[in-house]
């Protein structure tokens, strides 16, 4: 009996999970073929009242802009959902990930003539290498960073962990802003690293094969950041359900229990915060081709903060709630809160600013979500299910103490 | 080389030398001497406060005794990361349970399997079929294990939906995955009723013979301490008191006034 039990229930729970996932990823495949097809060949063939509807609301650059931020915050997903890890940093990987495409597809160093698989218009100095490369160059680089900077840090306790955490998103950007001139004191001179508040601009094109993308071929950007968000969701689905994944909730769900159960704390938490950082180099490559380059003042701390709110709205630890919150946060960022501000002007004849208060709102987001909604807008079922219902025991000892009241 | 092939005469899975713990100015842990022969089971009683708890946190490497050493099986365990402790084949419950509450009663278990498991990112993400061996045979004796412990119909469910008992098996199937040497087991039968205990101790003997190892149990019922005992350490106020089998402990002076203050063991004494 025990043993018929055993294959039972078990089977159909885990193929009810795959399938979960597996519609899930159906659904954002067929969304993101969607996409494409509508703004490559559906609008261009509809009239103008519509194209410039949809121009005003729902832009292609914005998609493409938030695909960006969908692929960071799957990141600092596995860092603070998966691993219970508070990052308050985040954007450092996402700055280091846009100069890595800064150093090696621009004319940048401009004594050196690096050219493999590249992009570069003709006759260009610099190092120019193929954008796919750099995808893998910045996912190595930001690995490593990961590691260096979370192996000093990760032994601090939650608290702790989070003010340097903060630090360090303050003091990579400002590397970057300040490291024109170094080897020197003086302000002047030195070796030009990162090109100081110009940033580094402009980046080549991304590559499909032996064919360029040109400035308005923002479908096929599009195709190919949905690309990289695919990779970056399987990731995030396959570690969690591996032994990796099950340490990374452990120490999330009890540090001390998890120590006790053989799992190694440093470097288990140190691989979240590795793979973590490497979803935001990616993110930081794809940034620097939709922004044509670099810019160290668009690297602060309300990015860490947004991501934040994203993974918190969408429920944390669920990678496709990650996503939608993501997705809804990121439009709102960049094109909702106008678009709503100059509707609700024009019809109220108000002239409110409405963008200025799009981080008055991320706040009172983290607060209310943590304060009302624990789980997310979108949580996994079992955490739905625990956090907004006394559990059985609860239930239990409560019954005990009415049976003894009627008794 | 080591002769514990269970054939040779006894040898100690665990040796434990003068240990001392010292939290500020409070002398927790008193120059406590102490072993565990390989599968035998052996209890720690005290009062409240006696400093069991400490003990078990210095085994298993969560405390650094402030003087003394740990020997597990031939290795000098003491100052070792807790980690690396329990996969050499330490393995404890606690006295407030401590499981992964988000996790399913199956990945708990799992998660005691880590270190002995070897899958790295990428073979996991990539899904080699090293990887999906390891996983599906992890899978099997995590399954095994809480059909061994009598709660395989919670396998799906989250650990912090299940009932008490059923918790408590869970901590011990967890602690089974680490396939340990010796098995701590903090106030095992904390809310339990008599029946439940009775069965308890059955259950530690099956544990003890079919996973052969030992057992070191802190406990306060002491009908179960007294039936499951084969030896027995007092602790009082962080020291030893009294060391013997049950029948030595039951008579010994000094643990009734221990349990008792000396006024209540004289009135037992009728
Ligand atoms: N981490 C700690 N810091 C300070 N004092 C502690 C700590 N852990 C235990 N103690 C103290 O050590 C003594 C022994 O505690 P404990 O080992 O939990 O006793 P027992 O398990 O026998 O009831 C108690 O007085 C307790 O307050
Ligand atoms: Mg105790």
């Amino acid at each position: 009996m025990a043993t018929a039990e055993l294959v039972g229930p078990p089977e159909t729970r885990e193929h009810g999970r795959l399938t979960h996932n597996a519609r899930w990823a159906i659904g954002f495949g067929t969304a993101a073929v969607l996409i494409f097809v509508t703004y490559h060949w559906v609008l261009p063939s509809l009239n103008a009242n519509i194209n410039t509807f949809v121009n005003s609301w729902l832009p292609l650059s914005v998609v493409d802009e938030c695909m960006v931020w969908m692929i960071c915050a799957l990141g600092l997903n596995i860092v603070v959902g998966f691993a219970g890890l508070l990052d308050l940093g985040y954007v450092a990987f996402w700055a280091i990930g846009g100069y890595t495409a800064g150093w090696l597809i621009s004319g940048q160093f401009y004594n050196l003539k690096i050219d493999i698989f590249g992009s570069p218009a003709a006759g260009t100095p610099g190092i120019h290498i193929n954008f796919w490369l750099v995808l893998v160059a910045a996912a190595i680089l930001t690995a490593l960073m990961g590691i260096l900077i979370g192996a000093p840090t990760l032994r601090l306790k939650s608290d702790y962990l989070a003010l340097v955490t903060l630090g360090f998103g303050e003091i990579i950007p400002q590397f970057f802003k300040n490291g024109d001139h170094l080897g020197t004191l003086s302000g002047s001179g030195g070796f030009d690293f990162t090109h100081g508040e110009r940033g580094i601009t402009p980046v080549d094109p991304i590559t499909i094969g032996p064919w360029k993308l040109g400035p308005f071929d923002l479908d096929w950007q599009f195709a190919v950041f949905a690309a990289i968000a695919a990779f970056v969701i399987f990731v995030c689905l396959r570690l969690r359900v591996g032994r990796l994944g099950r340490a990374w909730l452990a120490i999330r769900e009890d540090e001390l229990a998890a120590s006790m159960m053989g799992v190694p704390l440093m470097r288990t938490k140190l691989a979240a915060y590795a793979v973590g950082a490497v979803a935001g180099g990616l993110g930081g490559v794809a940034f620097a081709e939709h922004v044509g380059g670099v810019l160290p003042d668009s690297f602060d701390f309300s990015i860490s903060i947004t991501l934040l709110a994203m993974v918190v709205l969408g429920g944390m630890g669920n990678v496709w709630g990650v996503m939608i919150g993501a997705l809804v946060l990121s439009w709102i960022n960049a094109n909702g809160l106008k678009q709503v501000g100059s509707t609700f002007n024009s019809t109220f004849g108000t002239s409110w600013d409405f963008p200025s208060y799009n981080y008055l709102m991320f706040g009172l987001i983290l607060v209310l979500m943590m304060l009302f909604r624990r789980e997310g807008l979108l949580p996994e079922s079992r955490t739905k299910l625990l956090l907004r219902e006394p559990s059985r025991t609860d239930v239990e000892s409560v019954g005990a103490d009415l049976e003894g009241e009627s008794a | 080389m080591s002769a514990d092939l269970g054939t040779g005469p006894v040898s100690n899975a665990l040796t434990a030398d003068n240990i001392s713990v010292v939290f500020g100015g409070l002398v927790a842990v008193n120059d406590v001497s102490f072993t565990i022969p390989d599968q035998s089971i052996v209890s720690l009683i005290g009062p409240n406060g006696a400093g069991k708890t400490t003990f078990f946190n210095v085994l298993t490497g969560l405390y650094t005794p402030t003087s003394g050493d740990v020997r597990f099986g031939d290795r000098d365990i003491t100052g070792q990361p807790p980690h690396k402790i329990a996969s050499w084949g330490m393995a404890r419950t606690f006295q407030n349970i401590r499981l992964f509450g988000l996790m399913t009663a199956e990945e708990n278990v799992m998660v005691a399997m880590h270190s002995h498991m070897r899958a790295g990112i990428f073979s996991t993400v990539f899904g080699l079929p090293k990887q999906r061996r390891e996983e599906k045979e992890a899978r099997e004796v995590a399954v095994d294990l809480l059909d061994f412990v009598g709660i395989n119909h919670t396998r799906g469910e989250y650990a912090r939906n299940l009932s008490y008992g059923d918790q408590r098996r869970l901590e011990v199937a967890r602690a089974l995955a680490l396939k340990p040497r010796v098995l701590l087991l903090d106030e095992p039968t904390a809310g339990m009723n008599p029946q439940e205990s009775a069965r308890f101790v059955e259950f530690v003997h099956r544990v003890r013979t079919e996973k052969k190892l030992a057992v070191l149990l802190i406990e306060h019922d002491m009908s179960v301490v007294m039936r499951v005992s084969e030896r027995i350490t007092v602790l009082d106020r962080g020291e030893k008191i009294a060391e013997g089998g049950p029948a030595d402990i039951k008579s010994n002076q000094r643990v009734i006034e221990a349990y008792l203050g000396k006024s209540g063991a004289e009135a037992s004494e009728v």
